[in-house]
């Protein structure tokens, strides 16, 4: 009771020095990330795991019991060339629905921006060996014989196989490493997901969607029955994952609060 | 720019708030408790989950335990929590299924205790169905197959006993006792149960090496095209030794024991159960949720060779249809010797979670 008079002064403080209402005035936004995932443009929902119902390009009929991704350091970019990054990463997990949001640490220079982008991953300074407790707890983890750092996705289902089988499916994308010699030899696959021009004018939602069935098409039309497993040591798998990658995410919208 | 005067604001608050709360009598308070957190796990994984409505005190740690040990809630105060978590079987037992109340066997394994607090999404038992270990002390007590009490005779006789009034008082204050106030001393106990000293915990700490065989089996279980047990089980960077997560890892075409699927309704939750944590195997056979395997070596013979097919096997369980993983002679072998790394002799010694 008797902190009640002191919070209201202090909310009331807040609310004069942070919300500046006339648009105009406004110098920084409150951004977050919305994911939204589809399967070739019917939305794709956790309502709609377990179903061995989609088919992929390569007429594989599967489903999705597991979906989870990492992207960070999402920024801004000005038609000068500068840009504006804001530090740190974000575990999607559709399995569970969480991380479906993501709301920026940091505000954002109200402006009209070029181009927003992401990191699918890890770039490699951010993928160090279990730094993040966060990702630890969530067995985000890559094996130390695979060099280490996180995963960047986590994509497992079932498919109809060859035999008319379910089969289980791991697709899991980490960085490619080669690790048939004496020395780990690795190639990045974390790449830049561009969502073109974005204008921020107040507080804003950007709406993203991944179609899932897009990882099994371009440029590398998927193989379910020849590789459904064991794909993270495998360093060709991860090479041609990165590069179907490219393709998945697209702007959905953003929206103003 | 905003940031300081933020600063400065909950300050005022603050000195605002002790200020008015000066002049009164304060409620009791028992002596707060912090958990004896290993440094390694403060360093590589979340904060434990200490609920705000149930503060860890020396009082209540002290109650919980006695209540633990002690067969006064029992029905014919013939056993107690401790029956069938025992802590020299890392707070289990060493039957299938355990013996309640008159001998009556429930119908599934008991799970051993430790590390609860670090149970995140705060899903206890098999499948689920306790969402906090406050709410799981209200199974055991009143489930025919276990302590087959009612509450009402629960509280009576602890009200008898001037012993536990005393303790009550000094870990809740003034107050009648009730079910809930049992509850949160039980679970202020079980918080203090922490196993994090295993000779692999040794190991990352570089204070002893483990044999070839040990190295291999670690190998074993991180690899991907061997054992690939790292994907639910866990790894190196976190110490639980499970995700805490559901899953149907294979044991059954069909299921007696619907398990998640139960609780949840969903028929794709089916035969999941949750991942048991790998610390302690050599304290805790048999394993599984019925219990069914007597040996470590039956348990890695079910991945290698022993996978059932169903609609809900994990995608994880890979060549079901050969029966799993395919381990060698020695790769079991060495599995195995690596597995009992992470088994905790100090903590089942442990005198502080033993009945004094
Ligand atoms: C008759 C044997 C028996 C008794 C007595 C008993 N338990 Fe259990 N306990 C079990 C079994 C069996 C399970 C697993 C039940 C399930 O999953 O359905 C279990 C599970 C638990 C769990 C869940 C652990 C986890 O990781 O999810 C906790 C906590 C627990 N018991 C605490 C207690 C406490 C506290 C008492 C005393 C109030 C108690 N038990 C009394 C047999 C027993
Ligand atoms: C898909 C996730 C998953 C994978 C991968 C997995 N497990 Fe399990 N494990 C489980 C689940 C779930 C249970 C409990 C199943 C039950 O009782 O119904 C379990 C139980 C166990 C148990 C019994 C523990 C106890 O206390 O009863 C051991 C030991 C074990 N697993 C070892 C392994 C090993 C070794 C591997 C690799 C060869 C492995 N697991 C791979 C999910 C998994």
């Amino acid at each position: 009771m008797k902190c009640i008079f002191p919070f209201l002064l202090l909310l009331a403080t807040l609310g004069v020095s942070c919300s500046d209402d006339d648009v105009s005035g406004q110098v920084a936004a409150q951004v977050s990330l919305r994911f939204n995932h589809n399967w070739d443009g019917e939305e794709f929902q956790t309502s709609n795991f377990n179903t061995v119902g989609y088919a992929n390009l390569n007429g594989e009929k599967m489903s999705v019991e597991r979906l989870r991704y990492l992207i960070s350091d999402v920024t801004f970019e000005s038609s000068d060339g500068s840009s504006f990054t804001v530090e740190g990463y974000n575990l999607v997990d559709l399995t569970n629905e969480t991380g479906l949001s993501y709301q920026l640490s940091d505000s954002v220079p109200v402006g009209n921006y070029t181009n927003v982008y992401f990191t699918f991953g890890f770039d490699n300074e951010d993928n160090q060996n279990g730094i993040y407790p966060d990702l630890n707890t969530a067995l985000w983890n890559v094996p130390e014989m695979l060099g280490g750092g996180y995963h960047y996705m986590q994509l497992e289902g079932k498919f109809i196989d060859s035999t008319q089988t379910e089969t289980g499916y791991q697709y899991h994308a980490i960085r490619a490493v080669d690790n048939s010699g004496e020395e780990l030899v690795f190639e990045d696959t974390f790449f830049q997901v561009d969502l073109g021009p974005v204008e921020i004018q107040q507080n804003s939602t950007i709406a993203i969607s991944m179609n899932i069935a897009e990882w099994f098409k371009n440029p590398n039309q998927w193989n379910l029955n020849q590789l459904h497993s064991m794909m993270m040591p495998n360093f060709e798998a991860q090479k041609a994952i990165s590069q179907n990658g490219k393709t998945v995410f697209s702007l959905e919208g953003v929206f103003q609060e | 720019m905003k940031r300081p005067i933020i600063i400065v604001l909950f300050l005022m608050l603050l000195v605002a708030c002790s200020k008015s709360e000066g002049g009164e009598a304060p409620e009791y308070t028992a002596t707060p408790l912090s958990l004896d957190v290993p440094a390694f796990f403060q360093e590589n994984i979340l904060a434990p989950v200490i609920p705000i409505t149930n503060p860890l005190t020396e009082e209540g740690v002290a109650l919980g335990k006695k209540l633990f040990f002690d067969p006064i809630l029992s029905a014919d105060n013939s056993i107690s929590c401790a029956e069938c978590h025992a802590p020299s079987s890392a707070f289990t037992d060493t039957d299938r299924f355990s013996d309640g109340v008159n001998g009556v066997l429930g119908n599934r394994n008991a799970m051993p205790l430790f590390n609860l607090a670090w149970n995140f999404d705060e899903r206890f038992f098999w499948d689920g169905s306790a969402t906090s270990l406050e709410d799981q002390v209200f199974h055991p007590i009143t489930d025919a197959t276990e302590m087959a009490n009612t509450w009402e005779k629960v509280i009576g006789a602890l009200e008898a006993n001037s012993e536990y009034t005393d303790m009550f008082l000094s870990a809740f204050g003034e107050g009648e006792i009730d079910s809930l106030k049992v509850a949160r001393a039980i679970a202020q106990f079980e918080r203090t149960l922490i196993s994090g000293n295993s000779k692999f915990d040794r190991f990352l700490a570089g204070e002893l090496e483990l044999t070839e065989a040990e190295l291999n089996g670690r190998d074993v279980f991180m690899d991907e095209t061997r054992g690939d047990c790292f994907h639910c089980h866990g790894n190196p960077n976190n110490p639980l030794w499970t995700d805490n997560l559901f899953h149907n890892n294979g044991l059954d075409s069909t299921f007696v024991d619907l398990g998640l699927g139960r609780v949840t309704g969903d028929p794709a939750d089916n035969g999941k159960f949750k991942s048991p944590s790998l610390r302690n195997l050599a304290f805790t056979p048999p394993y599984m949720h019925d219990g069914r395997f007597a040996t470590l070596e039956e348990v890695i013979d079910h991945y290698s060779e022993g996978l059932q097919n169903s609609d809900t096997v994990d995608p994880l369980m890979k060549k079901v249809a050969q029966g799993g993983v395919q381990l060698t002679e020695q790769d079991k072998a060495d599995l195995k010797a690596f597995l009992l790394t992470l088994s905790d002799d100090e903590f089942i010694s442990n005198t502080a979670f033993r009945e004094q």
